[in-house]
């Protein structure tokens, strides 16, 4: 038999208290909402009047009026200007790789079904590089909130085409001006199987947080388009939305029905500035709840065995 | 077949019988015919008859169809190796008979099926011809519906025969087996079973007995590399895994997908290489270990997130199962051409651990031990294993299960402060502490790609760069001081050194011992620690005048391999010299024995 070079016996656990630093954990009922300045962190890198901040700002509102505490949020993002967001936010957070967010966050999801995870990125992370998981995460309905900050360029990286770029949006690699027909992020969503797709502006800072909060009560992926106009690279992109600026904030009229895909698809078809409010809810077992139920089958039939008895038996038919 | 003694009175009537200490079988057909499952029953009964047990198969790259191998050899003694030449070989069809009997060892016996086969006059009179109308017998044994399926446990039937094996535990294997299907099922392969195992074999002048192995007072187990990695992965406490399909790897996520919902475990199949192997890092951020995997071309695809894990010193553990490459390459076939891409292969310097386990027991083991190197260094591990390790059989003595099995649950107990990037952590390694953990000061860490600070938070500090790539570094040289240090095979000091790593470990010890068996005073050194490499090791170079890196891999444009240029890299000590082969093919021993042979002869510089 082979000899274990790093026995068991000599590991720390995974996560470690230093000595002598073990705190009692006070009952949620003693503890107060936390404020702004408890869940704000580093200050954030974005250029002056940028709309992430709005999105930030409507963040730390959600975590204060729906009374979360900071442990039991988990941020993460990819890469991108609005990527930087778990820096900025006093919570459990993690920067992954471009356009690959969601897979780690649905490793979370997955894994702690405790937790609240949060996933904030750009056009480019979501729809480009990030495009195939955006499609998978959305068919596997795996429980979680993602808004995507919508500024139809790549700012990051100083101004190149995004995948949401208008046809003839000039930036320094369609100089002439783009030709492709831009993503339609809703649409994506709907026909991606997404449970919950809503759209909202940072200039609407009630609305944003209304989306906000329905994603997060909504059980499955919830998607929010969350146009953020980028002041230094597409200025004045979302002016046609936003009433101070001579435009128009039309929402989802009354009579839409959320449940209608049909109707969400031909909704979402609109031109710019087109609606803000859901477009498509519906309830679909999500991954977590049929990997649960797959657990729970399994548990059943094993009954009581202990882990190293369960793999006896396998070891046993090997015999 | 090394004959023992001469056989005592003869059995049937007719066949003499013959006691032997091994017997290497090799059965030739086609991939649907189930000659893997002939070779599957031949290696448990040896398991559980306590006997050595090794196999080796091909299995075409179509989707159907094609033909394969199966090779087992069964032992008394110790069995290294599949073994190069065949005593038997038990042929399907015209093509199996042409292309195998040169596998076969002058004198051997050809098992053929004279339905489908014409032997050759020319080899008759180097092998000896047994045939044996085993499709037309096996339909006559099954009646009716004139097909041959069934054959398969025909011919094992007539091995029985031949070899005098349990035929009581051959029947029970035939009954856990096929149980629980229908009922015509089992009787249909009993059936089939005994009309061959009491087919009258008139060409056949002895029959053979397989010496008792020396009890060892331990119950085996028998079953190949991906299993035996996988159900390490699920003793060490592995509960969440990710993957996507390619081959050989998918046998192991797929076992893990069975498996694991048992133990309230979950395994994702994702939608492309990166999502598996950024779901598996999700999982182990959320607080205990996470595996993926894949096979070279994959593992190309997960190489960025890998730097993220590298980076981030978040603890992972990915299996490669190395097949011929590049590219798609020979998806089928063994080749140990990995080893650069899991040492080196990413942008950045990005320090991970690479370990090679070296028999389908080890498999089992050095899935434990990733499990456990990742945790303790906080560190992505890769396991190298390979086509040939993942699908070669094997006994090996049961493990102590209760006594191995860990639970990795993870603490979420509050804790006063955190840093996971502590530069001053008094053993230099990071911790993390898992989402859902209450830090009292409210200073909550970041795992990020960025460079970082203690807590996680983005710097373009020269100064922190330089400590952080350094601490990333260091812990693994800690690791290097802290594993054992190899011993070789053979004494530790003499004319030839044999270096070794991988599934290669066996074949290179029967080189040795052949060596030794004509004075040529040669040992071997397995090395299953790639990166970090143990220290120690230019000792024990120190002690032979040649050392000579025997791997499946090509020479490279300089002439060294991927282990060979390490080593020399490392040590740089010019008498390590390659010796490489990229047939696809595991490593004979006999063409370990000319290689070697050739690199001493006196025209070479040494």
């Amino acid at each position: 038999m082979s000899e274990l070079s790093i026995p068991f016996a000599t590991l720390p656990r995974t996560t470690v208290p230093a000595a002598g630093l073990e705190v009692t954990p006070l009952a949620d009922a003693d503890r107060k909402p936390l404020s702004k300045k408890e869940v704000s962190a580093d200050h954030p890198t974005w250029c002056p009047g940028c709309g992430d901040f709005s999105v930030l700002a409507l963040y730390f509102k959600l975590i204060e009026k729906r009374k979360m505490w900071h442990e039991k949020i988990t941020t993460v993002a990819g890469i991108g200007c609005s990527s930087r967001f778990p820096y900025f936010v006093q919570a459990h957070g993690a920067h992954f790789i471009h356009g690959r967010a969601l897979p780690f966050a649905s490793g979370i999801s997955l894994s702690r079904p405790d937790l609240h995870v949060f996933v904030f990125g750009g056009d480019g992370d979501a729809f480009s590089i990030g495009g195939n998981h955006f499609t998978h995460t959305a068919r596997k309905n795996v429980k979680m909130t993602y808004v995507v900050m919508d500024n139809f360029v790549y700012g990051l990286t100083k101004k190149q085409t995004s995948p949401t770029s208008p046809i003839g949006f000039k930036s320094k690699t369609d100089i002439w001006g783009s030709t492709d027909r831009p993503i339609n992020p809703l649409k994506q969503a709907i026909s991606a199987g997404a449970t919950f797709v809503a759209r909202t502006t940072h200039t609407n800072p009630n609305h944003v947080l209304k989306m906000m909060e329905a994603a997060m009560d909504h059980d499955g992926f919830s998607f929010i388009e969350c146009l953020s106009e980028c002041v230094e690279f597409f200025p004045g992109a979302f002016d046609s939305s936003n009433p101070r600026k001579g435009g128009q904030f039309l929402e989802v009229p009354a009579e839409h029905d959320v449940a209608d895909e049909y109707a969400a698809y031909r909704l979402a078809d609109e031109p710019f500035p087109g609606r803000f409010g859901i477009f498509f809810q519906t309830q679909r077992p999500t991954k977590n709840a049929n990997e649960a139920k797959l657990i729970a089958d399994h548990r059943a039939k094993v009954g009581g065995l202990a882990d190293w008895q369960i793999l006896q038996k396998s070891f046993d038919r090997t015999k | 077949m090394s004959e023992v003694a001469a056989g005592p009175a003869p059995a049937g009537g007719q066949s003499k019988l013959t006691k032997i200490n091994e017997a290497v079988i090799r059965i030739a057909g086609n991939s649907q015919d189930g000659i893997q499952a002939i070779g599957g029953f031949l290696a448990r009964l040896a398991g559980r008859s306590e006997q050595e047990v090794m196999t080796f198969m091909t299995i075409p790259s179509t989707i159907s169809g094609g033909p394969s191998i199966f090779q087992v050899r069964i032992g008394s003694g110790e069995v290294l190796s599949p073994g190069d030449e065949a005593d038997m070989l038990l042929a399907f069809y015209q093509h199996s008979y042409e292309d195998h009997i040169n596998s076969l060892k002058l004198g051997g016996i050809v098992l053929y099926d004279s339905d489908h086969i014409t032997p050759k006059p020319e080899w008759l009179e180097n092998y000896r011809h047994v045939g044996v109308a085993i499709s037309s017998k096996t339909v006559e044994a099954i009646g009716g519906t004139g097909r041959d399926k069934g054959k398969n446990i025909f011919a094992l039937g007539l091995l029985a025969r031949i070899f005098d094996l349990n035929v009581p535990k051959l029947n029970k294997l035939i009954e856990e087996r096929f149980g629980g299907k229908d009922p015509t099922v089992v009787q249909n392969a009993v059936t089939c079973f005994e009309a061959g195992y009491n087919h009258q074999l008139q060409d056949l002048l002895k029959t053979y007995q397989l010496q008792h192995a020396e009890l060892k007072g331990h119950t085996q187990v028998v079953m190949n590399g991906n299993e035996a990695l996988a159900y390490g992965l699920l003793a060490a406490g592995v509960r969440f895994g990710a993957g996507y399909p390619i081959t050989p790897w998918s046998d192991i996520m797929e076992l893990l997908r069975r498996e694991l919902p048992k133990y309230g475990g979950s395994f994702i199949q994702c939608e492309d290489e990166i999502a598996s192997i950024s779901m598996a890092i999700g999982a182990s951020y959320g607080g205990r270990v996470a595996v993926t995997g894949s096979s070279g071309p994959g593992i190309s695809l997960k190489t960025e997130a890998l730097g993220w894990a590298s980076m981030a010193e978040m603890p992972l553990v990915i299996v490669d199962v190395q097949r011929g490459g590049p590219s798609t390459g020979m998806p089928t076939n063994i080749e140990q051409s990995d080893l650069n891409i899991a040492c080196f292969g990413g942008h950045g310097d990005s320090p991970r651990v690479v370990i090679a386990p070296s028999s389908v027991e080890d498999c089992f083991y050095t899935a434990i031990e990733a499990v456990n190197i990742a945790r303790k260094y906080s560190t992505p591990v890769l396991i190298l294993t390979d086509q040939g390790i993942a699908t070669r059989i094997e006994a090996f003595i049961e493990p102590d299960l209760k006594k191995i099995c860990q639970d990795l649950t993870p603490d979420l107990t509050p804790i006063a402060d955190h840093k996971p990037y502590d530069l001053k952590a008094p053993d230099g390694i990071t911790r993390h502490v898992a989402p859902g953990t209450r830090i009292a000061s409210g200073k909550y860490p970041v795992v990020t790609g960025l460079e970082h600070d203690e807590l996680g938070h983005p710097t373009g500090s020269p100064k922190l760069h330089t400590a952080m790539t350094a601490k990333r570094r260091n812990k693994l040289r800690r690791l290097g001081a802290d594993l054992p240090v190899p011993t070789t095979y053979g004494p530790n000091e003499g004319q030839v050194l044999l270096v070794g790593w991988g599934s290669t470990q066996g074949p290179l010890r029967e080189a040795v011992d052949r060596f030794r068996s004509v004075g040529d005073a040669v040992s071997s050194l397995h090395i299953k620690y790639i990166n970090p490499l143990p220290n120690g090791l230019d000792e024990i170079f120190k002690g032979f005048r040649h050392v000579f890196v025997v791997e499946l891999n090509d020479e490279g444009l300089y002439g060294y391999g991927q282990l060979t240029s390490l080593l020399r890299a490392r040590y740089a000590e010019p008498k390590i010299r390659g010796i490489h082969k990229c047939d696809g093919q595991v490593w004979k021993v006999k063409e370990i024995l000319e290689r070697v042979r050739a690199a001493m002869t006196p025209s070479r510089p040494s």
